[in-house]
């Protein structure tokens, strides 16, 4: 009895996990290529000619056009705004990390009077849309002469990275043992001491998590450059100078020249992203799970 | 050496309230002696350490986040234009104009339906792959739930456009609307669907849902990977269970799988919303000037071109209430007792 009715179980459960499984892998398969076809549609134009993409945008490409890539290297300065992005991201990331953790072990590890308000102050920054501060933080970084420069940059995007960094930090802090801290004082280490050389190291999983988070985030970042960083054409950073030159590239007609531009920087990102992609995707689903 | 040099300090009399307070300023190493061997100087130490280390974020918290914030409130009650240092107080003149400004009216509608609809059909793909990336695949021996083959891979490709720039994806997409050389028409014309071609997807009333569909493309894979994570979490006894109790696969969705993962559901809602009520970016780089705005393109163009800044911080301040009355809403709206697991 008992025989009878698991066999007939295990059939009905095979059957349909099995339609199950073609109908789950086919809806799979299609969302595969929605993800990916414009990304491939725009390489694979990357390396056709300008006449061929207007008359035929879905062919495939007949030769090697690498006049497109010089275009775009040096007419449209594709790798002086990639300099700038990583001139601009080595100082905010840095910043960010730093002074993150800095306020963020001290909020998470020391009681004093204020903690929490000054714990709530950094938060409730997260509620805000960036949008209220822009004219306003136009004029303040006006009157201290950081406007259209990279330092203002990096200021406003370690300012506005602290927010979502000390608090994941300090959740992150809270969770580590209190019992290294204290015997690393009963050994005569100072705080600072004990900060660098003992807490540093033991939150490295949660640095490296919230370090993509703003890697990407600063790396991305649109809005605030579109604002404060409009001095003069050659500070762009990335994602200004593609924006820039989609336009420039409508003047002129060379579709090619931007299809190779955006290749040129959408790829290094793909590439680290595949190397590391399990790190990358639970530093960036992080920023979810508020 | 040591306690040979405690000895001699120890007899030293404690140190001035001046001599403490000049080494609250000074580095440890430079702290004076007679401070180092104070009663106070455990908690003198301590307290330095804690205002060394909050000074420079807070300032710069302070200076740049908190600052603005503020200011905007207050601008917003003046006819303030950006270039001059004079203004005039002007009450709620600025939110009485908003009210009679039709194309303002216009960017807040396109930013409401961004709110409701990106939301609802990105989680609800995101949910969709995620459950067939975790239960769609093949039953191997004695198990409830098997994920399909592949899943690492899926994934990996649903979430190629979260980590590119916004700013890429809006320059592939504007090209792939583009009305003559664009994929979209000549994909449509491929298929046979010539009647479906457009003169312009981004000039006209299309535009909000062209950015609606890029919204949701480009968020997809984050949800499906967010998603995926919290249902590998569940623990398997209650799908066997759920199985033995005779649920079907979609019994075992909503009954089961919906219910645990609620909480990353609704965190994810909020999120998604605050994103789509964004959107700057994608308005900013396809759509045309004065095809279509969104609240914040619209104070983008108020602020910068129009030179209404005091009227452009209003626009923000509107923008700042409904992100608050929308999250506040998710908060209450959705709030389960935590199930523990």
């Amino acid at each position: 009895m008992s025989d009878t009715s698991e066999q007939k179980q295990g059939a009905s459960g095979d059957r349909t996990g099995g339609v199950l499984n073609v109908f789950a892998h086919s809806f799979l398969v299609v969302w595969v290529f929605m993800a990916a076809a414009p990304l491939v549609w725009v390489v694979i134009s990357s390396i056709r000619p300008h006449s061929d993409l207007v008359s035929e945008p879905f062919g495939l490409p007949t030769g090697f056009e690498w006049d497109n890539f010089t275009n775009a290297w040096t007419n449209a300065d594709i790798g002086r705004y990639t300099l700038n992005s990583l001139i601009v991201l080595a100082g905010s990331l840095t910043g960010t990390m730093l002074l993150g953790s800095m306020a963020a072990y001290v909020l998470a590890r020391f009681s004093f009077r204020g903690n929490r308000v000054i714990h709530t102050l950094f938060v409730g920054g997260m509620m805000f849309p960036v949008f209220l501060a822009l004219v306003p933080l136009f004029f303040i970084l006006n009157n201290f002469g950081l406007l259209n420069t990279r330092q203002g940059l990096i200021v406003v995007y370690i300012a506005y990275s602290l927010p979502f960094t000390i608090f994941f930090l300090v959740a992150f802090f809270r969770t580590l043992p209190t019992g290294v801290q204290e015997a690393a004082t009963l050994d005569g280490a100072s705080h600072t001491r004990t900060f660098f050389q003992i807490m540093m190291p033991m939150a490295r999983p949660g640095l490296i998590s919230i370090g993509i988070f703003n890697f990407l985030g600063q790396w991305n970042q649109f809005v605030l450059p579109r604002v404060l960083n409009v001095g003069s054409p050659d500070d762009a950073v990335l994602p200004q100078g593609l924006a820039a030159l989609m336009v420039q590239q409508g003047y002129e007609g060379d579709w090619g020249a931007l299809y190779a531009g955006v290749t040129m920087a959408m790829l290094p990102v793909l590439v680290v992203y595949v190397t590391f992609q399990r790190q990358v995707q639970s530093g960036l689903t992080a920023g979810a799970v508020r | 050496m040591e306690a040979h040099q405690r000895e001699r300090t120890g007899a030293s009399p404690p140190a001035s309230t001046t001599l403490l307070a000049v080494a609250f300023f000074l580095p440890p190493r430079f702290t004076p002696e007679r401070v180092r061997y104070d009663r106070r100087y455990r908690k003198l130490d301590q307290y330095r350490f804690i205002s060394w280390f909050l000074a420079a974020p807070l300032l710069i918290y302070a200076l740049f986040v908190i600052s603005p914030f503020v200011q905007a409130f207050f601008y917003s009650l003046t006819d303030w234009s950006g270039n001059s240092a004079t203004y005039n107080f002007t009450g709620f003149d600025n939110y009485e104009r908003l009210w009679n400004d039709d194309k303002f009216r216009e960017a807040l509608g396109n930013s409401v339906l961004l709110l409701v609809l990106a939301p609802l059909i990105t989680l609800a793909l995101g949910l969709f792959f995620a459950f067939m990336l975790n239960a769609g695949g093949r039953h191997r021996k004695n198990q409830a739930i098997s994920g399909v083959f592949g899943s690492s891979f899926y994934k990996i490709v649903y979430f190629f456009p979260q980590v590119l720039s916004i700013a890429i994806v809006a320059v592939i997409w504007a090209r792939i609307y583009s009305p003559r050389s664009g994929a979209l028409n000549e994909g449509l014309g491929v298929v046979g669907l010539d009647s479906w071609r457009q003169e312009d997807w981004l000039g006209g009333d299309l535009a909000i849902w062209c950015v609606l569909a890029v919204l949701c493309w480009s968020f997809v894979g984050f949800y499906v990977v967010l998603f995926s994570a919290a249902m590998s979490a569940i623990p398997r006894e209650i799908y066997e269970a759920s199985l033995l109790d005779g649920a079907g696969r979609a019994t075992t969705f909503f009954r089961i799988t919906f219910p645990l993962t609620w909480e990353t559901i609704r965190t994810g809602w909020i999120y998604m919303g605050i994103q789509a009520l964004d959107a700057f970016a994608l308005v900013n780089i396809m759509v045309p000037e004065h095809g279509m705005d969104v609240i914040p393109s619209y104070l983008y163009e108020k602020a910068i071109r129009d030179a209404q800044a005091g009227y452009a911080t209003a626009i923000g301040v509107v923008l700042f209430l409904v992100t608050l009355v929308f999250s506040v809403l998710m908060m209450r709206l959705g709030r389960r007792d935590r199930i523990e697991f």
